[in-house]
């Protein structure tokens, strides 16, 4: 006999057989979720636990609605901003925000609002383009790797090994200015540094199931590899990976306005967050903040939202490891 | 220990060879004409020739790559556009800038994240913690140019508190004689109180703009594996047993709980480097970072390559000392090799 | 005893745990008392609230836990109200803790002699100058070899049972008055768990100690200790001297427990309760099979060889000093020869590392044997490289029931889509309702509600999840099936309905059973035939009542005489 003992930590308690007991209960509360009625079945059950997290916890619900408000810019803000982004107007140059330009406006004379808010379609679809490329690369080549092992296992390993030798923000600028200074190399070049971090993941999730006993069942069953694999490992797989999407989309965006702030990707006078940082930035020491600040705070609360949001869906893909 | 030493060493080889292919292929990968790219835009049509029997890019690929490692193994980086002069020579004077800010910019989040990370694992829910737990999410959102500029306009412009961000020391002062190329250690060394205090002035507002942006991983993993170690079976023996808090949580918890922290340093170091890049242009710092980006905005791709040569083979020499370190610290490891 | 002031006392002693869904009571009311050299057992199964209440004796239940009522007095101190620091100085000295899961219990990177140093040290015990004999001297005395070597010994290079003498020596460093033991063997081989035990009931009985031990084994409590408490969700059902505990238990919960605590003499519907033996045919002894015609499976000279690794791949190898003396595989097993007949079951026992589960691996063909013969019916399928075993006709015969039920159910999968896996993938049944229809045949032949097969696993108990692992296996209707610790998991009671269930399965569907245990008890309920395995080898194997009542071997006749059984019965 092998039991566990349960006493409730926040680590969540550990599995043990036929028991209703208070105490098993209350470790339960820490590690899944709440009481389940008879009939529910997974996905229902995964949506209340997910509302119960949500009201639950007041800062994800907030990064959720922060969440759509970012999408609702990047689809609509075009038609939504007061001024023209790239409209300049001389006599209006360097004015502080005001009534008329809530951000005030650049050296041009142009609307930083509109600019900042124009610039959202721009920066997300960058990130968004880059996650789901990795995404795809990363997440595959990984469950490969820890699915079958052997030389697969071992040309992944090596490729991802590479990739972590150069530190990931000097990698990329090397990437793109040797494929050429253009949007889609910024995109390829934060899906190829990310490349280890989902490989590794992947890796590790299908590594783990390889030999867990429903594989070994679904084996028995007469499933052959291709099928456990896309049946039965893929799909545990994919919640972590989805955590790990939204997770990586803030070091994506913020990668990506790094490369322009360098001047790699975008060029002026197209509307970026990363660009706008550094045009305003020179203005930064003789006081005119407002040029460099707004686009930068846009940058920083779209990470933030980001990575309050992977958080919250953590907690519920994988109540275990929350922090 | 040398023998884990000398295997951690082996075993960072495979990863150099890796750096030194891809640097190589990604001269290979430019688009275009690599001989014209190397030549700089003005070039005339001889004058691309020349480069290119000068490169050797008219042979066969392999005979290229045996001629790119034999220049590395001299040291030869090719040489740069604008200033004529040869890249490893640049990079070998800029390079303390960088080291100096970097390590500094280290060491400032180290100091504030670790105890801090403790603190709020001891406390679970106290003010501490929840304090903790906001660094380390808005830490790791904050992009690192904009908050290098932040801290511009609030020390140097509104409060006036910091010297102007352009380099390394105040135009009225001279470096001090080099020894290390670390101005702080140099001006001591030579006794120039002054020096000192000028060049640290300097530092202050890069080193801090880079210490924030490590804060956040290092307070984060440091509470995370506090917490697990706290909860462990054998801190629950070593509290069984009588001992007192602060053996348990120095002795026992805290040893322990640094390992998974060393490992995270080498995610830390990478994030540095590369943050370093975003610093250096901020504040206009002469390191290798501001060295790369002025070659980029002159299409000038052998310093570029140079520097991420340079980077990289600093990186894999971080991380053997991390895996040294962490052998230091963990008997399991050491005795295995 | 009653006359004596009690070491121990805890009176109406009420935890409360702080969850997220409020306030959960793990223990209620409890009362017991420990007097001086008096061993007692608290007993129970998981969720009983038997740990909670040995914490709250020693007050290092975590945060999210308090002692809402009642309270414990030792040696007349209030241990509720007392200060953290008069707490501190009682830990270790006065009343300490052995925990199970020893190597966990120790820290990792720092050598164990320091650590029993820590201990002394704290309460000082001896001068810093004699620190390092005392604690040398206390590893001596658990009994380990060469203690001035392993003092400087780090916990990952000790065994299980090392490290939990060492945890002992800690525990004892300082001559406590009181020794709590949770569940001191639980996850140690059998003949560890033998040797661990009477070390701590020797070293306690020297020193006069009291100890209270913690299991929820029966019948290791029944052995070792003179009083047993019984703990059911959070409160104590009987509490009454061991002898009286086994002859004349008087709550029906210790009747149930002890009933389904397997032990020599007892047959498989023996376990059950009373009332819930009605049903079923099982109370015929199993000798149901056929006899006269082949064997269903014939093993010859099986091998299994692995690398032996090497730490660091070929670079270590260029690093190690001079070449390794062994050779570069290690047997796990080692040409062993059994056969399995028709409606047979057969049990294969032995410790950890034996190599019974790579035997049971290798007859289910998930891996390929190295050397030797593998006959099902007549055809040799160990030369079918286990890769395509999976698609092939014979692969609906032998099937298998896992050791961890939870483990062995996809999460993403209800239980109806699991049993239903092998049907749609090897049964050639295609229509839903006709799939469907098979499912239910199949949860009502293992007693699994109806309305619970359209729930997933984390919805399900370990019992539930149990028998949906076994419907899945007899799905098929298979000839053999390997079961590998199919209870290992799960608490006796339950341990109890399952071994019922699975013998009542092979009589009704004239299966094969392959039984992979470690327990013999449970061996002996179920197998006709049982071999025993020690270092790849097969040590002996025969009729169970022969092997198990006589045993030739004297590996055989360590581990029966491991086994925990209570003199009085």
């Amino acid at each position: 006999m092998n039991k566990a003992v349960s006493i409730p930590s926040p680590q969540g308690g550990r599995e043990s057989a036929e028991s209703v007991a208070p105490l098993r209960a209350a470790s339960a509360g820490f590690a899944s979720a709440p009481a389940l009625a008879p009939r529910s079945t997974g996905f229902s059950a995964t949506l209340r636990h997910a509302r119960y997290i949500l009201g639950e916890n007041a800062v994800t619900g907030f990064a959720f609605a922060l969440f759509l408000v970012i999408v609702l810019a990047a689809l609509f803000g075009p038609y939504l901003v007061p001024y023209d982004p790239f409209a300049s107007d001389t006599a209006a140059a360097l004015k502080a925000p005001s009534a008329a330009h809530w951000f005030g406006t650049d050296q041009l004379g142009r609307d930083v609002f509109s600019r900042v808010v124009v610039a959202t379609r721009l920066d997300f679809l960058i990130a968004v383009a880059s996650v789901a490329l990795v995404f795809l690369m990363g997440g595959l080549a990984g469950v490969a790797a820890g699915f079958f092992g052997g030389w697969t296992d071992r040309v992944v390993g090596r490729v991802a090994d590479t990739i972590m030798a150069f530190p990931l923000f000097v990698l990329a600028m090397g990437i793109v200015a040797a494929l050429g200074n253009t949007v889609e190399n910024v995109v390829l070049a934060t899906a190829i540094v990310n490349f280890p971090l989902y490989a590794r993941i992947a890796r590790a999730e299908a590594n783990v199931r390889r030999e867990a006993g429903f594989v070994l069942a679904a084996r028995l069953s007469g499933n052959g590899e291709m099928r456990i694999l896309l049946a039965h490992v893929l799909p545990n797989i994919m919640p972590i990976m989805v955590v790990q999407m939204s997770l990586t989309m803030g070091y994506a965006i913020l990668n990506a306005a790094g490369l322009s702030f360098i001047g790699l990707g975008v060029r002026p006078p197209t509307a970026e967050w990363g660009i706008m940082v550094a045009e305003g930035a020179a203005f930064m020491v003789s006081g005119e903040w407002w040029i460099a600040f707004f686009p930068g705070a846009a940058l920083m609360v779209a990470v933030f939202c980001f990575n309050l949001l992977g958080d919250g869906l953590r907690d519920i893909v994988d109540p275990q490891r929350r922090t | 220990m040398l023998r884990m030493i000398a295997k951690r060493m082996l075993i960072a080889v495979p990863s150099l060879v890796g750096v030194v292919i891809v640097s190589f292929l990604l001269t290979r990968a430019l688009p275009g004409d690599p001989a014209a790219y190397f030549a700089g835009p003005a070039a005339t049509k001889e004058a691309i020739e020349q480069i290119r029997a000068k490169l050797g890019l008219d042979k066969p690929l392999y005979l290229q790559f045996i001629r790119y490692v034999g220049d590395l193994a001299r040291g030869d980086l090719g040489d740069s556009l604008t200033t004529g002069q040869p890249v490893a020579h640049e990079i070998k004077t800029r390079l303390p800038a960088s080291a100096e800010l970097t390590l500094l910019g280290l060491i400032v989040s180290m100091a504030i994240a670790v105890p801090l990370g403790i603190v709020a694992a001891t406390r679970p829910n106290s003010l501490v913690d929840h304090l903790c737990r906001v660094i380390s999410t808005a830490g790791v959102s904050l992009p690192v140019f904009f908050t290098g500029l932040i801290l511009i306009y609030v020390f140097y412009y509104l409060l006036g508190w910091a010297p102007a961000p352009l380099g390394r020391l105040d135009v009225f002062f001279s470096p001090p004689p080099h020894v290390t190329g670390f101005y702080l250690i140099d001006s001591l060394i030579a006794g120039e109180g002054e020096v000192f205090a000028a060049s640290l002035k300097q530092l202050v507002l890069p080193a801090l703009t880079l210490g924030i942006f490590a804060l956040a991983p290092i307070a984060r993993m440091t509470r995370a594996s506090m917490l697990a170690v706290l909860a462990s079976d054998f801190v629950r023996t070593a509290r069984a047993s009588g001992l007192a808090p602060l053996t348990v949580v120095v002795t026992y918890a805290f040893r322990n709980a640094m390992l998974p922290v060393v490992t995270t340093l080498g995610m830390v170091f990478s994030f540095l480097l590369g943050a370093n890049v975003l610093v250096e242009k901020v504040f206009a710092w002469p390191g290798i970072g501001s060295f790369a980006v002025e070659a980029l905005i002159a299409s000038d791709f052998a310093p570029l390559q140079g520097f991420v040569l340079t980077m990289a083979v600093m990186y894999v020499a971080l991380n053997l000392l991390i895996d040294v370190l962490y052998g230091v610290i963990d008997p399991r490891v050491r005795l295995e090799a | 005893m009653s006359e004596t002031v009690p070491l121990l006392e805890v009176a109406d002693l009420t935890v409360e745990f702080t969850t997220r869904r409020g306030v959960v009571r793990a223990v209620e009311h409890v009362d017991v008392r420990v007097a001086k050299g008096e061993t007692v057992g608290i007993v129970g199964e998981s969720g009983s609230g038997k740990s909670v209440t040995s914490y709250a004796v020693m007050r290092i239940l975590d945060r999210a836990g308090r002692i809402a009522q009642g309270g414990v007095r030792f040696t007349g101190l209030d241990v509720r109200a007392a200060s953290e620091d008069q707490m501190r100085d009682l830990r270790g000295r006065e009343m300490s803790m052995i925990f199970q899961n020893p190597r966990a219990a120790l820290n990792p990177i720092r050598k164990i002699g320091r650590q029993i140093e820590d201990v002394l040290e704290q309460h000082s015990q001896a001068d810093s100058a004699a620190l390092t004999d005392r604690a040398i001297e206390m590893l001596d005395q658990v009994r380990i070899a060469r203690p001035r070597e392993r003092y400087h010994a780090y916990p990952f290079e000790l065994s299980g049972g090392m490290c939990q003498r060492v945890v002992i020596a800690l525990a004892l460093a300082c001559r406590p008055q009181l020794l709590i033991a949770d569940e001191p063997t639980t996850g140690l081989d059998v003949t560890t768990q033998k040797t661990v035990m009477d070390l701590i009931v020797e070293l306690t009985r020297q020193r006069g100690m009291s100890t209270i031990l913690i299991t929820h084994d029966l019948g290791l409590a029944a052995t070792y200790c003179d009083r047993v408490v019984v703990m059911e969700k959070g409160r104590v059902v009987e509490s009454a001297p061991s002898r009286d505990i086994f002859t004349a238990p008087a709550h029906p919960y210790t009747r149930k427990l002890m009933r389904a605590t397997p032990r020599p003499g007892l047959s498989l519907r023996d376990l059950l309760p009373d009332d819930e033996s009605g049903e079923g045919a099982a109370s015929v002894p199993a000798s149901s099979k056929s006899t006269g015609t082949a064997p269903l499976l014939v093993v010859e000279k099986l091998v299994k060889e692995y690398p032996r690794k090497r730490p660091g791949g070929p670079l270590g190898k260029i690093l190690a000093r001079q070449p390794a003396p062994e050779p570069d595989t290690f047997r796990a097993v080692d040409g062993i020869s059994f056969t399995v007949a028709r409606g047979e079951s057969v049990g294969l026992v032995g410790e950890s590392g034996c190599g019974k589960s790579t035997t049971s691996t290798m007859v289910m063909r998930l891996i390929d044997k190295s050397d030797g013969v593998i006959m099902f019916d007549g055809e040799d399928i160990g030369a079918i490289p286990a890769k395509s075993f999976a698609k092939l006709p014979l692969r609906k015969r032998i099937q298998m029931v896992f050791q961890d039920p939870t483990d062995s159910l996809n999460p993403r999968f209800t239980a109806a889509r699991a049993i239903a896996d092998p049907i749609l993938r090897l049964g050639g049944m295609r229509r839903r309702d006709a799939v469907r229809a098979r499912c239910e045949a199949l949860a009502r032949q293992v007693g699994l509600p109806l309305d619970l097969l359209d729930r997933f696993p984390h919805q399900l108990s370990g019992g539930q999840k149990a028998r949906v692992g076994i419907a899945r296996a007899i799905a098929l209707n298979p000839d053999l099936v390997v079961l590998d610790e199919p209870t290992a998991a799960l608490d006796v009671s339950v341990q109890a309905v399952v071994l019922n269930l699975l013998q009542e399965l092979k009589e009704t569907l004239g299966m094969s059973y392959l039984f992979v245990s470690h327990d013999l008890n449970v061996v002996r309920l179920l197998c006709d035939r049982v071999i025993v395995m020690c270092a790849g080898r097969i040590v002996e194997q025969g009729p169970t009542a022969q092997i198990l009542g006589s045993p030739q071997a004297q590996y055989t006749r360590d581990l029966l005489a491991a086994v925990p059984h209570p003199t009085f019965t």
